[in-house]
């Protein structure tokens, strides 16, 4: 079996496309945990940004609205989450996973209408000439603009990270609440903002799905990638450029069981099916044991704050 | 705005059991909205989904058939979570003590070996049932003990796979041949099939469990020395470790009750409700059971009137279907919205709310 | 009767004060912290606020930082009433403040530290060098990129220190600042705090050492209850009428130790070294101690410099690989866990008295099953004798005057003195042979504090042998027959404490021992 270099390209805009929702989500659970905030509700986020993001697409035949649709219900259920564990201080995994089981199901009364029906992918990137270039054309400049997104939502969060004041502030809070409160700095607005942030991004991630990917609607049709992003943000050590490395890694993941199936290799399609999920597991644990104390973690992840007044 | 938490100086008994009853009501009030929303009667829906499936023998029976594997997998979740530890893989652990001991049904298949008897099959199914959620468990149980890998991520990760592996061997190797190539399998032989407990009727031994259960985890924590030692460690992890407690057992302990009982749950599914093993044994228990065990607050007791109010939901919710053209989805939603009041409501029950104007922080 | 000094003050009183409290209320729900509180700061003034263990001083300073809003009363900047809705607001009018547990990030380095707090006019890549150069000014040795982890106590208060200065601040309040330095970096302090004296500044000094206050201060006001007992000349006072004030009774001498017989050791440390189990902890290396029947060892030591892994070595919660290492009563321990050390018969009360030695969302009785469910008739056959559990918490609370609001309430309800006690008394009621207790005393109130040194005392007199861990060298010389210093996790030989001054302890706790790994 060959492959041709036009096949390669294709293969790799598969990995790009794929790892696109994975990078968009991941950077922005990314951004909350730094805060000190662990929101597990991403899988929940994504599936009703998927779901709204679909029928408002459809329905005024329009992406952005699309897309916008699926950053503010991502947000929304965001704000839900914290109202719970910023506002009441309620524990944060128990919260998380509330989320996921209410994103899962509002997103299907959402959705049900829409099973079935399909519309035109989102534009993709047409520059004359560039993209034209054989073998790698389409794969610099002919992906659709979620992934140009994706690159910059990663530059610029990587940026105002570590390089300004702001992005200093939300490290110091994700490092030590306490002090971050007894310095005047306003930690449960910062965490408010970044778990918004973070919502609007999964909401994103997950119109992405629903818009360009396949592009249509179909119940649990995240499939776990919700998921996968919060294990991605440990994979990365919190860092944004070591986010965009696993979204690839999984990319690549999610590519391997097409490419298995095209060359009929004899493995059961429910075994290709679950390499994402074992490859996540197998990440972690390399992680795991490579920091074996949580070094990389911000000091103050999960623990609620209450401040006194 | 700002909110300011302020705690109450002291614990009322009656507030934290009020509490869950408080958010009940409360979701059922969002929920009377949505439905009002979606053009149908908020009264006819309350009806159809919390008093129809109470007044009828039937819908009674497939209350407490619904409600056994809620309570057996919620009681399960309670001593992991007690004890501080996040599986949130019960789904997975319940696929895999349905699949290992609906094995046992299937090469018992037709009498196979009826010449040494038959009266162990039920049991061993029973036995295997609880190894295999068990084993399922050790996996995150063990990445979480010795490599400090978050459970949270590999126990629902492990879901996925133990979805797909059913889906693999009822399609593949276990599938009926017979069975004009749908994907099931063969039916269990009544040896293999938990019995029936009363003519006509729906309710099977397996349902028994759950109470028998609740009774043994209710005096366990409250009254042993090893229900102590998970309480404590999940409420204070040093002051565990200083009393002698070896965090790394407690841990283990917990995520094998937990994995057990879910297998457990899953064997009785498989082996008294459905006779046989299909793509798909589970409408979710696994995660409803989530819900049920922040209902009950993680109390046995509590859950075990927890998982019948969720199990009202299910029957009440597939009557919605058909009686109002409600979707089934519903269901899940409204318990979505329901485990976030649980979850405000116990802050509540702790902690006095005070909201400023203008404030900040 | 200290009233009548406050006339006859010094420079300062006369003008305006800078800052002043009138009548300042704070309640957290029933609790009163601060009582009708009035208190005036001048420029160029050193002022103490001496008080106990829960006297108010903190939330005090807490209101005057914006941190915490009044309940009721004013705070007069330059005479006009002001309203600090956030420490950013404190900054703003040049007030300042170094905190007793620091508000650092210990994963930011020093500069990000630092610049957290600058004006926003200054850019986030200058911010190094204006450290540098503050750093320079007041010769503090600052490393702008070292994360603040990697420090000392005495390097983070520099930082603190230095994040103020950078703001050029009028006003400047220090919460308890000496309690995690040597003596030796107190005296460099004390001449820093005299500097901005001179410059013209207002300090607000909070603390409990009355020599310190003596030493430093123009004027002290005394708190109690969260009221104010008395503002003083602390120069014109003995430290034993400060005392008075500060504590309202007589206070219950401790009968000295005195000259006792020593037994066979019974508790012996050999070599004993071990990586941390905490991130940024500290390692132990080539520990060694032995410690005699009817003797108290005292460790001596800044805080941070594996005082916490000492103690978890010692009670077992993190083995040893060597069984030798630690012997109790001729049994090799090292690699045993805290079970088996306790039925050799030692008991264990850690520093951290609220998740630690005790849970504090459990009973008391439920606390007394956390570290005696291996004894006798605790359990049986799996099942918790809750009678018994109760008993004996009812013994500890009547033998140590344990104040509880209910027969057998969640520990979290007792305050910090009668806590203590409890996690205290509840060892030394098993009459153990062999007792490690770390930070006895610390945020005790002191009579509390006097009745834990008695039956430590009482005990050591029984034969018992005492390891006591803590960073009050008053304490340590009080009670100790001889004193060692951990620093760096390194543990010097110890010294007869009625021969030895507290100069050469405070050498050894900076490092600057005869061994010679000064760094």
């Amino acid at each position: 079996m060959t492959f041709d270099a036009q096949q390669v390209q294709d293969v790799l805009i598969i990995v790009v496309t794929a790892a696109t929702p994975l990078l968009i989500a991941a950077v922005g659970e990314l951004v909350v945990e730094r805060s000190g905030v662990l929101n597990l509700g991403v899988e929940g986020m994504m599936i009703i940004g998927a779901a709204t993001g679909f029928a408002a697409g459809y329905s005024t035949d329009s992406t952005l609205v699309g897309v916008a649709a699926g950053v503010i219900s991502g947000a929304i259920l965001a704000a839900i989450f914290a109202f719970l564990t910023l506002g009441l201080a309620a524990n944060q995994v128990a919260s998380g996973l509330a989320l996921t089981i209410l994103g899962r199901g509002v997103a299907n009364l959402i959705g049900a209408s829409f099973v079935g029906l399909k519309r035109t992918p989102a534009p993709h990137l047409h520059i004359p000439g560039l993209s034209d270039i054989p073998l790698i054309g389409k794969l610099i400049f002919g992906e659709d603009f979620f992934v140009y997104f994706g690159l910059l939502l990663t530059g610029a969060v990587a940026y105002w990270l570590m390089r300004t004041r702001s992005g200093l502030t939300l490290r110091a809070i994700g490092d030590n609440h306490a002090s971050g409160h007894s310095l005047g700095v306003p930690v449960r607005r910062i965490r408010l903002l970044a778990v918004l942030f973070g919502g609007g991004c999964a909401g994103l991630a997950g119109s992405y799905l629903s818009l360009a990917y396949t592009p249509f609607w179909s119940p649990d049709m995240t499939a776990g990638r919700g998921w996968i992003a919060l294990a991605l943000v440990v994979f990365a050590s919190w860092k944004p450029w070591r986010a965009l490395a696993g979204a690839l890694l999984f990319g690549g993941v999610t590519v391997l069981q097409l490419v298995f199936q095209t060359w009929g290799v004899p493995i059961p399609p429910q075994f290709l099916a679950s390499l994402p999920y074992l490859t996540t597991i197998a990440v972690l644990v390399v992680l795991s044991i490579r920091d074996i104390r949580g070094a990389a973690a911000p000091a103050s992840l999960g623990i609620p704050f209450i401040p006194d007044r | 705005m700002r909110i300011d938490l302020e705690a109450r100086p002291k614990r009322s008994a009656l507030r934290e059991i009020l509490s869950p009853v408080v958010a009940l009501i409360v979701a059922i009030v969002i929920g009377g909205v949505v439905v009002a929303i979606m053009g149908r009667s908020p009264l006819a829906a309350f009806d159809v989904y919390f008093v129809e499936p109470l007044s009828q023998s039937y819908s009674l029976q497939a209350i407490a058939v619904k409600a056994a594997p809620l309570i057996l997998i919620a009681v399960g979740l309670a001593f992991c979570y007690r004890a501080n530890l996040w599986n949130i893989g019960a789904e997975g652990q319940f696929i895999a003590g349905g699949a290992l001991g609906g094995w046992l049904g299937l090469v018992t298949h037709d009498g196979a070996y009826q010449a040494i008897g038959s009266w162990w099959i039920l049991p061993a199914m029973m036995l295997l049932g609880i190894l295999g959620g068990v084993l399922y468990a050790m996996i995150p149980a063990a990445l979480r003990v010795w490599l400090n890998v978050s459970e949270i991520l590999t126990s629902l990760m492990l879901v996925y796979v133990a979805q797909l592996t059913l889906d693999w061997l009822v399609r593949g190797p276990w599938k009926d041949p017979q069975g004009f190539n749908f994907p099931v399998t063969v039916n269990f032989d009544p040896e293999a099939t938990l019995p029936i407990l009363f003519d006509g009727g729906t309710l099977h031994l397996g349902v028994l469990f759950a109470p028998i259960v609740v009774i043994i985890a209710a005096v366990v924590f409250s009254k042993t020395i090893f229900g102590f030692q998970v309480r404590l460690a999940g409420s204070s992890p040093k002051a565990a470790r200083f009393g002698g407690f070896d965090d790394k057992r407690i841990a283990f302990a917990a995520f094998a009750i937990s994995g057990g009982l879910a297998g457990l749950a899953g064997i009785a599914e498989v082996s008294g409700k459905i006779g046989q093993l299909l793509t798909t044994i589970s409408p979710g228990y696994g995660f409803s059971a989530i819900i049920v065990a922040f209902l009950g607050r993680l109390s046995p007791v509590g859950i075990f009137i927890g998982g019948l109010v969720l199990a009202v939901t299910f029957v009440g919710g597939e009557d919605a279907q058909i009686a109002l053209k409600l979707p089934g989805d519903m269901t899940l939603a409204f318990q979505g919205v329901l485990l976030i009041c649980v979850l405000a409501a116990d802050v509540l029950a702790r902690y006095r709310l005070r909201f400023r104007l203008g404030g900040k922080a | 009767m200290a009233q009548s000094h406050a006339t006859d003050l010094g420079q300062g009183s006369k003008a305006t004060p800078l800052l002043a409290v009138r009548d300042i209320t704070k309640r957290f729900g029933t609790f009163t912290a601060n009582d009708r509180v009035t208190l005036d700061l001048a420029a160029g003034e050193i002022h103490a606020l001496l008080g106990e263990n829960g006297a108010g001083k903190s939330t005090l300073v807490k209101m005057l930082y914006g941190i915490l809003e009044p309940t009721e009363g004013d705070i007069l900047w330059q005479g006009a009433p002001i309203r600090l809705a956030d420490p950013n607001a404190a900054r703003a009018l040049g007030i300042g403040m170094v905190f007793q547990h620091f508000s650092l990030f210990e994963n930011l380095t020093v500069a990000e530290n630092i610049a957290l707090v600058m004006p926003s006019e200054v850019k986030l890549d200058d911010a190094p060098a204006k450290i540098a150069e503050i750093s320079r000014a007041y010769g503090m040795g600052l490393e702008p990129s070292r994360p603040v982890w990697t420090l000392s106590a005495g390097e983070r208060q520099r930082i603190e220190i230095a994040r103020c200065l950078l703001q050029d601040p009028k006003v400047l309040i220090l919460d308890e600042p000496t309690s995690v330095l040597t003596p030796q970096e107190a005296e460099k302090l004390f001449e820093t705090l005299e500097r901005l004296k001179a410059e013209g500044r207002a300090l607000l000094y909070i603390s409990h050492h009355l020599e310190e206050v003596q030493r430093l201060c123009d004027r002290a006001t005394i708190l109690r209850l969260g009221k104010v007992v008395g503002t003083c000349n602390p120069r014109a006072e003995t430290p034993r009428s400060l005392a008075a004030l500060m504590v309202g009774s007589e206070i219950k001498e401790v009968k000295p130790a005195g000259a006792h017989a020593l037994g066979k050791e019974r508790l012996v440390v050999s070599n004993l070294s071990l990586p941390s189990p905490e991130l940024h902890g500290v390692a132990l290396k080539n520990v060694s101690a032995a410690v005699k029947g009817g003797e108290i060892f005292g460790v001596a030591g800044v805080a941070g410099n594996g005082q916490s892994e000492f103690f978890a070595a010692l009670s077992g919660e993190t083995l040893a690989r060597e069984p030798n290492a630690i012997v109790i009563d001729g049994s090799p321990v090292g690699a045993m866990g805290i079970a088996v050390r306790r039925a050799l018969n030692a008991g264990f009360v850690p520093e951290e008295r609220n998740g630690h030695a005790a849970a504090p969302d459990f009973t008391l009785s439920d606390n007394i099953v956390l570290s005696s469910h291996a004894s006798a008739g605790m359990t049986r056959a799996g099942f918790i004798n809750a009678k018994l559990a109760k008993e004996k918490a009812r013994a500890v609370i009547t033998s140590f005057d344990v104040r509880a609001a209910a027969p057998d309430p969640p520990a979290r309800t007792l305050s910090g003195g009668n806590l203590q006690k409890f996690v205290v008394g509840r060892e030394i009621l098993r009459d153990p042979s062999v007792l490690v207790i770390n930070q006895p005393t610390w945020g005790v109130d002191v009579a509390a504090a006097a009745t834990i040194r008695q039956a430590l005392l009482d005990l050591c007199a029984k034969g018992a042998a005492i390891l006591i861990i803590s960073q009050d060298l008053d304490e340590l010389f009080e009670i100790c027959d001889r004193i060692a210093v951990i620093h760096g996790g390194q543990l010097s030989a110890p010294l007869p404490a009625r021969s030895t001054t507290r100069e050469e302890i405070g050498l050894l706790m900076a490092g600057m021992g005869g061994s010679g790994h000064a760094h």
